[in-house]
């Protein structure tokens, strides 16, 4: 299985490689992929470096273009593509059936990944992926149960990378519009959730504040740990009752499923998390390398090592991992 | 003249209550009714072969019926359920997802798309249509000035793909494997107990300042205020768009139904305040703007 890292930046990049990443994918710096954020990202030149050091090293790259082209920014993202031709990425990843329809049609010869943006959840819209833009590979959304991982992979007509770690999306990807409604971004406009730009801190009698757009998602009380305002996560009425209506700030962490998603015949694990830092980044990759080369030894011997999880764990939203909807306990 | 339609039934209603509410429907000045669950898979009030048999009662009223698919495919039994809806042949099909559009194609059966399916381009207007695509609901986050470029692309294209927008009702935002709704009542979501059927608009989700944000219903999050583009009909009527979008609320459907077909006839409607689910207005993402503002008409 192949370990797929994120590269925000350069150092991350390489961060990413030396710490035994198969591939690594980024992004260029601007809203043509799902992690616009300010100062993170590749210009043509950074991202030129970072391809020649990743192919030194046997690592390959593969570039998102996971965003919703509307007409008026169709000439750019069409520029987006053909830059990650000029490039020579290894892979572009896309979610826009125009832009994936643009890509087949010019550069056939580039492999096309389905972007978990892209949102199949069955084998019928994978072959409709495939059918069209003759995709190589899909990134499963994080709604997936492992049955139905499974009931997939069985009839799948592309290879398959699914999430094993970083933050968790719980809504279908490439369908959510929380974030536009409160702000005026989403991930499929503009490559933001929860944009920063949107947030405000705020100290208060009640405690500390955190408003997106002024509409309040949290308040922590003294001794609470604070985490990003990412909408779905903040702490909501309903009938009464003030809880984390939709999700707990949690990480997915799958490390303990290894052997089953192998089994399945899953083709790579990705790792989230392109606007973490080179620390993160090398501390992640080094520890599902070692998860990694642990199960080709045979996974009848495969353990997860308690150090793993300790690791992991620290790196994760709130100290806290879950399986998600792998687990149907979840749900 | 604009025509209307009314939406799937984004809620979870019982049997008698959808029948009832369709009966009524059959009698008002909609040009267009969408049949089918959207939403979530358990909900079985009605089964595939009830769908139909509405459709075709519908269709005997003269209404144009469409049958619309699951947003979110998750399992075996949903494709099962969704080739049950694709292979009939007698109506056309709304495809909530890129599953429903394969097997459509599939089965040679013309198909619409929903407005959870990603059309943000005319690459992507022009590759459906190549694939059967009879016409188009724009997605709920965009916007008129988008609408009029993709309206515009696609007349230059010299394609008459008929676009529909939702233009009244709670905004359908995103769907999740989870169920907040059981969520709430500390339910697995494979023993539901069927609570939704307790909230017929679902159930509201405030900030803890009691800020309208969302409602809960099941695996789908929509938007806490009630989308509203009635002033916007005569625009829309010039921009090129073909259809507007009710979505059904179980009390005062009717009289909203009325008020657009008032203002789709060139009439202004009373201004009375209708008995409807209290709920702030919205607007946003028709001006460009975070969905859940209200700008000033």
């Amino acid at each position: 299985m192949e370990l797929v890292c994120p590269a925000g930046s350069l150092p991350a990049l390489k961060t990413a490689v030396d710490n035994g990443a198969n591939a690594v994918y980024f992004g260029f710096r601007d809203s043509t992929n799902a992690r616009q954020f300010a100062g993170l990202n590749f210009n043509e030149q950074r991202a030129a470096e970072g391809i020649e050091y990743a192919r030194l090293r046997g690592v390959r790259v593969f570039c998102a273009i996971n965003t919703y082209p509307q007409p008026d920014g169709w000439a750019h993202w069409k520029g987006a593509v053909d830059r990650a031709a000029g490039l020579g990425v290894d892979a572009i990843i896309l979610a826009d059936m125009g832009l994936l329809d643009y890509a087949a049609n010019r550069y056939p010869h580039i492999p096309r990944h389905l972007s978990v943006q892209g949102s199949a959840t069955s084998h019928e819209a994978l072959s409709f992926y495939k059918d069209n833009f003759d995709i190589r590979r899909a990134v499963l959304p994080r709604v997936l149960s492992l049955d139905q991982v499974s009931g997939v992979a069985a009839r799948s007509p592309v290879e398959l990378e699914v999430f094993a770690f970083g933050s968790l999306c719980i809504m279908a990807e490439g369908r959510c519009y929380l974030s536009s409604y409160l702000t005026d971004e989403s991930p499929n406009t503009r490559g933001a959730c929860s944009p920063a730009k949107a947030v405000r801190w705020q100290e208060t009698p009640q405690g500390l504040e955190s408003r997106l757009n002024d509409v309040l998602i949290d308040r922590y009380g003294p001794g609470e740990s604070a985490g990003y305002p990412t909408l779905c996560k903040g702490r909501f009425e309903v009938e009464g009752s003030v809880y984390h209506a939709i999700e707990e700030p949690v990480s997915l962490n799958t490390l303990d499923l290894l052997p089953e998603l192998a089994a399945l015949g899953i083709r790579a694990v990705k790792i989230e998390g392109r606007q973490r830092s080179p620390a993160y980044i090398a501390e992640v990759a080094r520890t599902w390398r070692h998860a990694l080369d642990n199960l080709a030894e045979g996974a009848d011997h495969f353990t997860v090592e308690p150090q793993w999880q300790k690791s992991l764990a620290g790196l994760s939203e709130g100290g806290l991992t879950t399986l998600g909807a792998y687990h149907r306990k979840w749900k | 003249m604009l025509n209307l339609s009314l939406g799937p039934i984004l809620w979870f209603w019982s049997r008698q209550t959808v029948f009832e509410f369709y009966a009524r429907a059959a009698e008002w000045p909609v040009d267009t009714v969408y049949l089918g669950e959207v939403v979530c898979s358990r909900r079985r009030e009605l089964k595939p072969d009830d769908w139909l048999g509405l459709a075709r009662d519908l269709k005997g009223c003269g209404k144009n019926v469409v049958l619309s698919t699951l947003t979110l495919i998750e399992s075996d039994a949903d494709l099962r359920r969704l080739r049950r809806f694709c292979e009939q042949g007698e109506f056309m099909v709304e495809a909530n997802d890129q599953s429903a559009v394969q097997v459509a194609i599939r089965n040679g059966l013309p198909f619409v798309t929903g407005p959870s399916m990603n059309i943000y381009n005319v690459a992507t207007l022009k590759l459906l249509a190549r694939q059967g695509l009879q016409g188009w609901s724009l997605p709920v986050e965009l916007g008129r000035e988008t609408l009029g470029h993709l309206l515009q692309g696609l007349e230059r294209e010299g394609l008459a793909l008929p676009a529909e927008v939702f233009a009244w009702g709670f905004l359908p935002l995103a769907w999740s494997s989870r169920c907040f709704t059981a969520r709430h009542y500390n339910l697995p979501k494979d023993n539901c107990q069927f609570r939704c059927i307790e909230h017929p608009d679902g159930l509201e989700l405030r900030s803890r300042e009691s800020q309208e944000l969302f409602r809960i219903n099941g695996i789908s999050t929509l938007s806490g205020a009630r989308y509203d583009l009635m002033r916007q009909l005569p625009l829309m009527a010039d921009t090129g768009v073909s259809t507007v979008r009710l979505s059904p609320e179980h009390q005062g459907m009717e009289e909203v139904v009325h008020r657009f077909d008032q203002v789709r006839r060139g009439e202004m409607p009373a201004v009375d305040p209708l008995q409807l689910v209290e709920a702030p207005p919205c607007n946003g993402y028709w001006y460009g703007q975070p969905g859940m503002a209200q700008v000033m008409e």
